[in-house]
């Protein structure tokens, strides 16, 4: 049974993405019989080229890839590097964990509100320091150049890249190499960057390639944070299927083979990159200055993935702010009035979308996580262990969906999925979020896996207990905090879906996270604020859970409470 | 001309209007029952969501049917859905019963053959609207409906303002629109094109503005669209310079526009719906002192309706449904400013007393545009002319450094 689960996973992922794909493929060249086109033609291509503003679409998707993964991964490795065990540090972890499960959109308002010209940073400054009595006439967030796109997108990557460096790290044994360097007369920092930094990103070089994809494609940040005119390539494609006039159909889907195109030249030159800073760093490492603006360094590491933190938080403080505000003119720094009504308005449209996102969020993730752990128990007992942050392995098809954008092949799956005739929404639903589910409990769960030390289940197998019940009562007990961890990610990405939800569930299935960008479209920021709210507290729930179970289970033993 | 454009296309739609026979309509009711409808609707405003709540306890009690609202952010979606499907050959077992929709996405699904009908004239309330005396309710940006939708709300373009910024006297003509925005950079925008309500705007402006109006009721190839849309161009092109963010930014839609009021960015703004302001500033979303009007000589105005997608498995809960909706109870709690503020489709002066009694409601809010300004409606263009004006707002706006 478990051999075959590598297998399985591989069609269940790759399958249903190659398949959508083709069907995006055929209309971008003019085949899709229910619009009349039955012969293979460039048409939809030139009608696309002639788009206005197409090059700068493209120029901002694929820039916002490239600057997105450079900046959060600098910052992380920057604070990594600057990390002594202080309190400190330990704080801005427990800080900056917790992030990861607030929904992109959510951040993405929030951010919106706190930096707009009439937001709650002009607010608390006006009129008093600025002078301004109404809002400026400032082009801050939907900049023509992305930048506050980029800078929604940094916030949300910075704690998913944390996260996958402190998964690895153990394995690195980094205190123990850093004391080596520091012997040798280093600095803190540089030791880290020198010794530790060009060992770990090998590691944690498939989530910055997830990064860069998710940055290119992305769809409700841009929607929110991202430039108008034109907009992003993805809001754009939207856009075209969106479109009442059907035969742009056509030039939606070659602009999602274009979307295709252009993450992966986003990824190609991210790759040449690499080269380039590992030739760079050769000679540095090689020159040996004990030395480098070791200070400095480190400041900024901490202060920017600080700085990075506290704007989420601040985004989410103004949105629950707005959740309660009765009439609140810019400037006043606070509303003029509070009231429920918001709250009591929508409290009872909740428990319906609520209960539809946890049933599909518990079902995907469980599937995910025994699929993970067939998977990675084969690997133990087979005893082959794949070549850590290789691209090309078997088992690496499993970041597909993580990869491949989006839009590029959830149109197509759409068809592939009606004309199997396949009815049963929540079934699809559930089926859809695995997808992208499964990477990333696999993601988070694979390195405590691997790392998990042999010899218990040797022991285990040595006192006669079968291979089954080493898994059992040894194996899993002991990884119960990883396994959480990775539950709660899995919780945190299901919850957060939406194109997957409204196409594959033909809008029947109505999570809070449908129901939020529904209602977003009314730009009421007062009802934004309280689903936005809900939708960043359920997966926080799951946070929760995933580090309180732990210590409540394990409160007799230290080592099993996880971090 | 409006006038003489809408008798022929009456004459055109409805050549002989089929009375509803009582046990035909009695024999959908009955296939009705126990049905669940599922219809695709805008889901961008709570209190409209909370009509669509209303609805779904009430044909629940009344005629056993489960309503069920699919919130959407774009009508083009549930389109997109049913084109899936009928590329898939599903036929008969679609996921859309009932979607809201008007305009564009009607004649797309239209041409497409992708709605069943006609079945407007089965709705026995369908003949409270009147058609013979209202032909906006069988007309969609032009087009004959034919019966294939039923109509359920009406539009119509109202400005608004905050007095205590603006003072008293609004401008009431896009020519004093632009001195004013001239005087006041910054304070004025519209929705970015394909916007909806943006592009109705284009239309208000190039009706306002073209020496050729008349054009523009007929199919756009037969006219010089150069030549008829050039003053529109002039006048954008002056006045961009003096809108928000100097015309480099546009919002995106209309709830965009009325947020940027809400935040003091604007001054003054327009909607679709002349209840929208008196609305928002109820839910504390506007100032006190939000006054709303038309421009002089009239505004865009059209009817939205419901469609039932050709596939639909539901045909009779989705019209026992759209019959509902017409019905003198539902269209006059729509009309309740507390509820939702959407004008009525029903020819109210030729209801019974007992109905019209209804809709009467005390008017004494002061955001609230008085009923009689809406008297003076302009019939909205030939829908190819919509697609047309967006394309080429967009060859001139957008990508431009």
């Amino acid at each position: 049974m478990l051999r075959f689960a590598p297998a399985l996973i591989v069609t269940l992922l790759v399958g249903p993405i190659l398949a959508g794909l083709a069907m995006a493929l055929l209309p971008a060249f003019g085949y899709l019989p229910a619009l009349g086109g039955e012969r293979l033609s460039l048409e939809p291509w030139h009608e696309l080229f002639a788009q206005p503003g197409l090059a700068r679409s493209v120029a901002v998707s694929f820039a916002s890839g490239l600057v997105t993964a450079a900046v959060s991964l600098v910052v992380v490795l920057a604070f990594l590097a600057g990390v002594s065990g202080s309190r400190l540090d330990r704080w801005i972890q427990q800080l900056v964990t917790p992030l990861l499960s607030l929904p992109h959109a959510a951040a993405a308002f929030g951010l919106a509100f706190l930096i707009a010209p009439s937001g709650l940073v002009a607010r608390l400054l006006s009129p008093e320091l600025t002078g301004w009595e109404r809002p400026p006439d400032l082009l801050i967030v939907q900049d023509p150049w992305g930048l506050a796109l980029m800078l929604g997108l940094v916030i949300k990557e910075i704690p998913f890249l944390l996260l996958m460096c402190l998964a690895a790290l153990p394995q690195l044994d980094p205190g123990r190499h850093v004391a080596m360097a520091r012997s040798l007369g280093y600095r803190p920092t540089t030791a880290w960057l020198k010794v530790v930094a060009p060992a770990l990103y090998p590691l944690i070089r498939l989530p910055v390639y997830a990064v860069i994809a998710f940055a290119t494609s992305v769809v409700d940040v841009a929607i929110i944070l991202g430039p108008t005119l034109p907009p992003t390539l993805a809001v754009s494609i939207l856009d075209w299927y969106h479109d009442p006039d059907l035969s742009r159909r056509f030039m939606a889907s070659a602009g999602a083979v274009l979307q295709l195109g252009v993450t992966a030249s986003a990824l190609l030159t991210w790759w040449c990159l690499e080269r380039l800073v590992a030739r760079l760093g050769r000679h540095w490492l090689e020159r040996g200055s004990r030395s480098c603006a070791d200070r400095p360094l480190r400041l900024a590491g901490k202060s920017l993935i600080l700085l990075a933190a506290f704007a989420a938080f601040a985004g989410l403080a103004g949105l629950a702010l707005n959740s309660v505000a009765g009439f609140w003119r810019f400037p006043d720094a606070l509303p003029q009035g509070f009231t429920a009504v918001h709250w009591l308005r929508a409290l009872p449209s909740l428990t319906g979308p609520a209960t539809a996102t946890m049933i599909v969020a518990i079902c995907a993730t469980l599937v995910a996580l025994a699929l993970t752990l067939a998977a990675l128990e084969n690997e133990q007992r087979s005893d082959r262990h794949p070549a850590q942050g290789r691209l090309f392995s078997a088992l690496g098809l499993l970041y597909l969906p993580l990869i491949v954008p989006q839009i590029a092949f959830l149109f197509g799956l759409v068809v592939v999925m009606e004309t199997l005739g396949t009815r049963h929404r929540l079934g699809l639903v559930i089926f859809g979020h695995i997808l992208f589910v499964l990477p990333y409990v696999f993601l988070s769960l694979s390195e405590a896996y691997r790392r998990f030390d042999p010899r218990w289940s040797q022991l285990a197998l040595t006192l006669g207990s079968s291979p089954n019940g080493a898994f059992w009562r040894v194996r899993l007990p002991m990884l119960l905090a990883p396994l959480l961890t990775a539950a709660a990610v899995g919780l945190a990405v299901s919850i957060g879906q939406y194109l997957p939800t409204l196409l594959l569930g033909a809008g029947r299935i109505a999570t809070v996270t449908t129901e939020a960008v529904s209602l977003a479209a009314g730009g009421n920021r007062r009802v934004i604020g309280v689903w936005a709210l809900v939708q960043a507290s359920l997966p926080l729930i799951g946070f929760v859970i995933a580090i309180g179970i732990p210590r409540l289970l394990w409160a007799n033993r230290r080592g099993l409470q996880g971090a | 001309m409006p006038k003489r454009t809408f008798t022929a296309i009456l004459a055109l739609s409805l050549g002989a209007p089929l009375p509803a026979q009582a046990d035909d309509w009695q024999a959908v009711l009955d296939e009705a029952r126990g049905q669940t409808v599922y219809w695709h609707a805008w889901a961008g405003d709570t209190r409209v969501n909370d009509y669509i709540g209303w609805v779904t306890r009430r044909v629940r009690t009344e005629h056993g049917i489960e309503l069920r609202h699919v919130k959407i952010d774009d009508t083009g979606s549930a389109v997109s859905r049913v084109l899936a499907e009928y590329s898939a050959d599903n036929h008969d077992d679609g996921s859309v019963d009932l979607v809201w929709i008007n305009g564009e996405n009607f004649a797309a699904m239209r041409e497409n053959d992708l709605l069943f009908g006609p079945f407007a004239e089965r709705l026995p309330n369908f003949t409270l609207t009147r058609p013979e005396h209202n032909p906006e309710v069988v007309t969609d940006f032009t087009l004959p409906t034919q019966g294939y939708e039923s109509p359920w709300g009406k539009a119509q373009i109202t400005f608004y303002y905050d007095a205590e910024a603006l003072g008293e006297d609004p401008p009431g003509s896009m020519a004093e629109i632009l001195a004013w925005a001239e005087e006041h950079p910054g304070h004025f925008t519209y929705p970015r094109i394909p916007d909806f309500l943006g592009s109705t705007f284009l239309k208000q402006a190039l009706i306002a503005l073209t020496e050729d109006a008349d054009a523009l009721y007929s199919p756009v190839a037969q006219s010089d669209f150069e030549a008829v849309t050039e003053p529109l161009w002039e006048y954008l092109d002056a006045l961009h310079p003096h809108l928000w963010r100097s015309g480099r930014q546009f919002p995106a839609s209309g709830p965009e526009m009325r947020r940027l009021m809400a935040d003091g960015e604007l001054t003054l703004a327009f909607t679709f719906n002349p209840a929208e302001p008196a609305a928002a500033v109820a839910d504390f979303e506007l100032p006190a002192s939000t006054r709303s009007y038309v421009l002089d000589g009239g505004t865009l105005g059209n009817v939205h309706f419901v469609a039932i997608p050709f596939n639909s498995p539901h045909k009779a809960g989705a019209m026992a449904v759209a019959n509902f909706l017409l019905s003198p109870e539902a269209q006059a709690r729509k009309q309740d400013i507390s509820v939702w503020g959407d004008p009525t489709v029903l020819d109210v002066v030729r209801l019974d007393d007992g109905s019209r009694a209804l809709f009467e409601q005390a008017s004494d809010n002061p955001a609230l545009l008085a009923p009689e300004a809406l008297a003076e409606t302009l019939p909205e263009p030939h829908p190819s002319w919509m697609g047309t004006l967006q394309e080429a707002w967009q060859a001139r706006y957008v990508g431009a450094p």
